[in-house]
């Protein structure tokens, strides 16, 4: 029997050291440590219901749970085989309770090849990763393919990158194999600088040896010796996780010289990140790890011819490489009928913001926004109604009703006016309102660009104190054409793809959601209730029964009122908190 | 800004001079020295940034260029509990900003300043990738999920010595 406890950021956030103890400890109090395993695995991805704990071998599905439940999950589970019902998932549609993760809306759709270990396995035990096929494909590589088969079988599979471009990955390998040179680099991209993007980091801690194996597949097929991973230093746990899968694997002589005897020799260190969104970018990037500020550089030289040290370099994504073992382990021809025609395999998507269902996903491409969003997402939040769906992070668009019945792919998503991304999801309902949305995310490429040219670094400056403009109802009609120019011009002339995509958020707002600038810019109201100086709260005298419920919680002394007498606030000392509309029970309190 | 001068005691000299030769002085390893320096200090005042420039024998120009470049690195000091709000997408859809405001308000600072008894520095970064646990609040290492504005007063109190 197996216990396995969620050990991804989020879970651990909330307590799952605390729970593995309790675990530990209260099977050694019933003497079944011997016969039970505890283990913390990677994340499982559900983490709205977090922290999960998972019961092998009836695959019995925990949420929420507590330090505090170990002792009922073992006195009642796993010595008398009941099942612990307060802590089984609830179906919010049938009201029932779900043992089993595969009958989960949350699970049916999703197929894991990507996560096919996070959540499985102790990432810090390498025996784990070899018990599941691990190093399996590295083996296979060395012993029945040259390197251009190996890139044959890649490219037959039609595996894109991972990393937002959506890049053919054979086509990528062969390049940089062809180009010579007597030293070459491979590149794992572990940036994930899109603020809502967590897949990287999980893969990265759920299953870091998958990682290294196809790094050191790519290495063999192009001619490569070393390995660099360039991973964020607010990741802590990622890069600890890393750190023990590569001591582990250059002690089981699978990093390093002479792997499984066969003369391929591979090794891979780490390189930290500092905080820069656009070292992402893969000539920042490479600038970066040269201990050089993190500024992008003019394609061509591409990486593949000159990247790292001026050598050939070739630059994945995480989730790129994390693909790679199974593709070669079960043929291109398995990996090539999932997917739509251009855009093969599954995609893992990181489901944030107004949703029932928070978390990480891993679906077929070609399935559509509305499955996700409301079959496996679970619907709106407090149940109020979608308005949109944020792709591609900072530079991808807003998708709105319209778009939820396209089937998801690279292409289809450009289509549409955003993109995929790194797979961040950001689901938005009617209290959004999507002029500030979109001057939330200039806000951040006006602080992440890096200033180089003048398009991004002037440019974006502009359209964001326009936006800020119209948010506090000082916009023409004028600004809205001037939005719509200036982005044009941004786009074409920025140099690198952050500048080139960072006007798509205003964009894809001015597309679907012109009616709301509109509301800003000629009647002067936020349709959604959010741009501040637009809004003022005032107390309905009818409704007020003078509970002074309001008065209690407002921070500024803004109500005044005698008890059982019709408030009112100050508008001039207001802070427009909203503090004062929760806590009224009457509905008295109101925004205009 | 009006800059404090920084005088670096002898031993805090040999401990940047040490940290430098881990690296073997590799001016391309700049990035990861200061890393280590900031874990060694706490922050990267220009006096910090001399001493590296001098052993790694780049300009001083040069270290100051990465350090402002990347919001990792910081010249003023953390708070003694410095405390993160994260403002990533998914933070701020589920209202990360009231938060930030409440933080603003009762500590009365901006963003990136401490408070006079140098107790709390507040800063906003950009998603730990916690977001299913939004609005989250980072004090030190200590991760705070699904925090209201109403809560931050009680976080607050947790420090209060
Ligand atoms: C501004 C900007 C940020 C980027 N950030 C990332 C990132 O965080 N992670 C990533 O893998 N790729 C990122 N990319 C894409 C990389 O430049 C590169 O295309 C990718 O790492 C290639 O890997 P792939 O082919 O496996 O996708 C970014 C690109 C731009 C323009
Ligand atoms: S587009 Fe922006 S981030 Fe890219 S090089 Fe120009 S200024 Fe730097
Ligand atoms: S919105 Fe906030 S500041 Fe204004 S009256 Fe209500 S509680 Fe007071």
């Amino acid at each position: 029997m197996h216990i396995l406890v969620c050990g991804g950021t989020g879970c651990r956030a909330s307590s799952s050291d605390a729970i593995v103890e309790k675990f530990k400890s209260e099977l050694a109090a019933n003497n079944l440590e011997n016969d039970v395993q505890v283990i913390m695995t990677g994340c499982f991805g559900f983490c709205e219901k977090g922290p999960i704990v998972k019961v092998l071998p009836d695959n019995t599905f925990y949420t929420q749970v507590k330090p505090e439940d170990a002792a009922e999950i073992v006195k009642e589970h796993v010595i008398k085989g009941r099942k612990v019902n307060r802590l089984l998932y609830l179906d919010p549609a049938k009201k029932e309770h779900v043992s089993d993760s595969k009958h989960m809306g949350f699970y049916r759709k999703q197929i894991r090849i990507a996560l096919r270990n996070c959540g499985f396995i102790n990432p810090e035990n390498i025996d784990e990763y070899i018990a599941r096929d691990g190093y399996q494909a590295i083996g296979k590589v060395l012993t029945e393919f040259d390197p251009q088969q190996t890139i044959d079988i890649i490219k037959k599979s039609g595996l894109r990158g991972r990393g937002g471009g959506g890049f053919p990955t054979g086509l990528k390998w062969e390049i940089a194999s062809k180009n010579k040179a007597d030293q070459k680099y491979v590149v794992c991209n572990a940036d994930e600088g899109d603020p809502g993007a967590f897949m990287d980091r999980s893969v990265l801690e759920g299953d870091p040896h998958s990682v290294l194996e196809a790094m050191s597949i790519c290495g063999y097929c192009i001619g490569a010796s070393k390995g660099l991973i360039y991973i964020r230093a607010e990741y802590p746990l990622a890069i600890k996780r890393l750190k023990v899968a590569i001591a582990q694997a250059r002690e089981y002589g699978l990093l390093g010289n002479d792997i499984m005897g066969t003369g391929f020799s591979f090794d891979v260190e780490l390189r930290y990140g500092a905080g820069a969104f656009v070292c992402g970018e893969e000539t920042a990037l490479i600038h970066s790890m040269e201990g050089l500020r993190g500024e992008p550089t003019n394609k061509p030289p591409f990486p593949a011819e000159s990247g790292y040290m001026g050598k050939p370099t070739n630059v994945n994504n995480v989730e790129t490489f994390a693909n790679v073992c199974p593709i070669i382990l079960k043929g291109a021809d398995w990996y090539s009928s999932i997917g739509t025609e251009k855009s093969k395999g599954t995609k893992v998507f990181a489901l944030a913001g107004k949703i029932n269902n928070v978390g990480l996903i891993e679906v077929p491409m070609g399935i559509t926004l509305r499955e996700v969003i409301f079959e496996i997402g679970g619907g709106i939040k407090n149940g109020k109604k979608f308005k949109a769906v944020q792709t591609g992070g900072p530079s991808g668009g807003c998708l709105t009703e319209k778009h939820l019945d396209i089937p998801i792919d690279f292409d289809n998503l450009i289509a549409a006016g955003s993109m995929m991304g790194s797979g961040g999801m950001i689901v938005m309902d009617e209290d959004d309102c999507m002029v500030s949305v979109a001057k939330f995310y200039l806000d951040f490429t006006v602080e992440e660009s890096c200033g180089k040219c003048a398009p991004c670094r002037i440019g974006n400056k502009r359209l964001y104190e326009l936006l800020d403009k119209i948010t506090k109802g000082e916009g023409t009609m004028d600004d809205l054409d001037r939005l719509r120019n200036l982005s044009k011009v941004i786009k074409d002339t920025a140099l690198c793809g952050l500048g080139q995509t960072s006007p798509n958020p205003v964009l894809s707002t001015l597309d679907n959601f012109y009616d709301e600038y509109l509301a800003h810019v000629q009647d002067k109201k936020c349709p959604a209730g959010k741009c501040k100086a637009l809004m003022k709260y005032v107390i309905d005298p009818e409704a007020c029964v003078g509970c002074t419920a309001c008065a209690r919680n407002c921070p500024v002394n803004a109500i005044s009122g005698e008890r059982k007498k019709p408030h009112s606030i100050n508008t001039a000392i207001c802070i427009k908190c909203g503090a004062c509309i929760e806590k009224c029970k009457f509905d008295a309190i109101s925004i205009k | 800004m009006s800059h404090v001068k920084v005088e670096l005691k002898p031993e805090q000299v040999t401990k940047i001079k040490e940290i430098c030769k881990s690296f073997n002085n590799n001016p391309g390893e700049l990035i990861n020295v200061l890393h280590q320096t900031q874990g060694a200090f706490g922050y990267l005042p220009a006096e910090v940034q001399e001493v590296v420039a001098a052993e790694l024998g780049i300009p001083v120009a040069k270290v100051y260029g990465v350090v402002t470049f990347y919001s990792f690195f910081t010249m003023l000091p953390k708070g003694k509990h410095p405390i993160s709000v994260c403002t990533g997408t998914a933070c701020y859809v589920r209202g990360a900003e009231k938060v930030l405001d409440e933080f603003k308000r009762i500590l009365e600072v901006k963003v990136g300043e401490s408070t006079p008894d140098g107790k709390f520095s507040l800063n906003c970064l950009r998603c730990v990738g916690a977001c299913g646990l939004a609005p989250v609040v980072l004090v030190g290492d200590k991760v705070y999920g699904r925090v209201s504005p109403d809560g931050v007063k009680d976080i607050l109190n947790e420090y209060a010595d």
